[in-house]
């Protein structure tokens, strides 16, 4: 019978049922990180426990480092006692740490592919919600809470149910100047902030086969902006050839060996999904949020909703976006002034953003009033960056370049929006307050869109500024 | 691990109206900083009803008619976003025991039922009316009857569901699901024997 690779994974990793109907799901790799560990080590403390398979656990520090001052103790108290307390757990239970001094700490997300530690066909966890990006490489990949980090690390499973699985087929070119950043904005705006509830998201179709590894954490790190907790793409050549000679990547005649497993993984032709959905890629313009949530996004030319276009259920929400965003219904969102940009994060603060801007800013000059920030998402994308040359074309073009971190994707370390500013950022949320200032504004957008907000001082057409064509 | 089973929940209701009220809403990220959940009750929807303050207005959460309230109504899709289980932390340390919505975002239902905080789902009809009875009888006490798949308030009943494998493991005070993960352990490394990337 022909199986997705949900369903082949699924299979290899199933423990046994539970008692009520979930299954006990073996999770081959865990990442931990500062935030949402210590109050799971505490539990294992408090109930005696120790972590089951430490090897299969690793940590890094991101959510709370700041970008700029990195020697410790940092002047955030709190934040230092995060970083020593996973420090500390860290090497009680035997298990990997990516640390500050290290050369190799970054964004969970970003750290995991670039060690060669996500593997196709493989269930991966770690206490947050976008732990989702894993799943590019074919594994089945879930965000968790604090509960459940105590239940991987002191038995290597969670309790699960499995979901169905919608097919999303993306098929043909995309236009110059239009990214995976759109891509996966789109998908979410015509499905919705909760479509994907009950779901996993499998993404195919020849825009993903053309993709690089790194467009496709792209897409698949936003899966749970869609509602669906697991986004994967079926592993290929290419999410191969990311993979070889990275340091946990397996060598030699494991290697091949290896290939032929995860070749084995993907989807069967004529597997049977429980939806399948399909869009063209021409139809995908540059698209920016005009709201408070994902989903609520348009492409960047087109004007902010009028509520009586918007369906009867969308409309609370929507007015209550226009007053925090202090947007007008049925004007331009192009022209809106910017007064921070963020390129970054999990979603977008990989080498392959930070060269495809870098080709573009030359002989562009941050406007002035406008902050913008460059925050690598890894230790290691920055040392690549900064290698080539990278960090010194933003710098000369404006850019503060900073050290590796989630930053102000969330502002949980000194990276914040002050009041009211509104940030044209290369993150994932839009939420009201998530960057750090409860009346601050998020537009979200792809990295080379931040680019052209960060120089004209304005949401803008990455394409006319730069002239991409 | 003998937990409490959870059949029933019965206590004054808040209805905290809005869609796709997402976890950093819950919970703004700065109140993260922190190793313990100790003490997050008092930052719940903090963001909100310090805006809600500042205009003159009061949040339901902190409306003097409301105070008390141990069942939480809202939309859908509550607690979208981040994973953070200090989002459920925080509505159960405010003193939240039952949460009652049009949907739920999967991890935070995940992280709710495990901290036995059931998560009922109800149509959108039903939760304006009883948002209605609430706002009208701010005192009548909601009892959300797990088994029977109900809420009663005052003299009437609305249909309140629960999935199964939540209702099975609230009911038999299984709704942790530690000690049946604990009992699975020799299973768990039998399995992870067979897998290559394991045993490296």
């Amino acid at each position: 019978m022909s199986k997705t690779l949900l369903d082949k994974v699924w299979e290899a990793h199933t423990v046994r049922t539970l008692p009520n109907g979930s299954t006990q799901l073996l999770i081959g790799t865990h990442l931990i990180h500062e935030v949402t560990s210590p109050q799971a080590f505490g539990m294992l403390r408090d109930l005696g426990l120790k972590v089951l398979f430490p090897s299969r656990t690793f940590a890094t520090v991101d959510h709370i480092v700041p970008t700029d001052e990195r020697d410790e103790p940092f002047s955030d108290s709190l934040a230092d006692a995060m970083i020593k307390a996973l420090r500390e757990n860290c090497a009680q239970s035997g298990i990997k740490f990516f640390d500050l001094p290290s050369g190799q700490q970054g964004i969970v997300h970003i750290v995991g592919p670039e060690q060669g530690i996500t593997q196709p066909g493989t269930t991966i966890a770690c206490g947050d919600s976008h732990t989702s990006t894993h799943g590019a490489f074919g594994a089945i990949a879930f965000g968790i809470g604090t509960s459940q980090v105590r239940d991987v690390l002191a038995t290597q499973t969670m309790a699960i149910r499995k979901p169905k699985v919608r097919r999303i087929n993306v098929d043909g070119s995309l236009a110059p100047g239009v990214y995976s950043k759109d891509v996966i904005l789109h998908i979410i705006r015509k499905l919705g902030v909760n479509g994907g509830l009950g779901f996993a998201y499998e993404y195919g179709g020849s825009t993903f086969d053309a993709f690089t590894q790194e467009e496709r954490m792209t897409v698949c790190n936003m899966s749970i902006e869609g509602g669906a907790r697991v986004g994967y793409v079926n592993p290929d050549e290419t999410t191969f050839a990311y993979l070889k000679g990275r340091p946990y990547a397996p060598k030699g005649a494991q290697w091949e060996a290896a290939v032929a497993r995860w070749k084995a993984t993907a989807s069967d032709p004529g597997a049977a999904y429980d939806e399948v959905i399909s869009y063209k890629a021409s139809e995908i313009a540059p698209t920016v949020t005009w709201g408070i949530n994902p989903g609520q996004a348009i492409f960047i030319d087109e004007k902010v909703p009028r509520l009586s276009e918007l369906p009867d259920k969308d409309r609370a929400t929507a007015e209550e976006a226009l007053v925090h965003m202090q947007l007008k219904a049925g004007e331009p969102i192009k022209g809106t002034k910017v007064d921070v940009a963020f390129l970054g994060s999990c979603t977008n603060g990989r080498l392959s953003d930070l060269t495809e801007v870098a080709k573009h800013i030359r002989g562009h000059k941050v406007r002035r009033g406008v902050k913008a920030i460059v925050v690598p998402g890894s230790q290691g994308v920055a040392a690549l960056a900064e290698r080539m040359g990278l960090a010194a074309i933003f710098q000369e073009a404006g850019f503060e370049w900073r050290g590796a971190g989630c930053s102000m994707c969330l502002g949980m370390n000194p990276d914040k929006l002050v009041g009211d500013q509104l940030c044209a950022s290369s993150s994932n949320r839009n939420f009201k307050g998530r960057q750090g200032s409860p009346t601050g504004r998020t537009v979200l957008m792809s990295p080379l869109m931040v680019a052209a907000a960060a120089v004209t001082g304005e949401i803008s057409d990455a394409r006319e500024i730069f002239h991409v064509a | 691990m003998a937990l409490e089973k959870i059949t029933q929940v019965t206590g004054r209701g808040v209805y905290v109206p809005g869609d796709d009220i997402d976890t950093d809403r819950i919970i703004p990220a700065r109140f993260m900083k922190c190793v313990t959940f100790d003490g997050l009750g008092e930052f719940a929807f903090a963001d909100a009803r310090a805006a809600a303050a500042a205009e003159g207005t009061v949040h339901p959460l902190d409306d003097p008619r409301f105070v008390g309230a141990s069942v939480l109504l809202s939309g859908s899709n509550f607690g979208c976003g981040s994973s953070r289980e200090h989002a459920p932390q925080a509505l159960y340390r405010f003193g939240i025991r039952a949460v009652l919505a049009e949907s739920f975002a999967e991890i935070f239902f995940g992280n709710s039922t495990t901290l036995g905080m059931p998560c009922v789902v109800m149509r959108p009809e039903d939760l304006r009316a009883l948002a209605g009875i609430i706002a009208s009888d701010p005192a009548a006490l909601l009892t959300i009857d797990l088994l029977e798949s109900k809420v009663s308030i005052a003299d009437m009943d609305f249909p309140a569901i629960l999935p199964d494998h939540a209702k099975e493991a609230l009911v038999t005070g299984r709704w942790d699901a530690i000690a049946d993960l604990l009992e699975g352990v020799d299973a768990v490394r039998d399995r992870a024997a067979q897998l290559p990337y394991m045993a490296a």
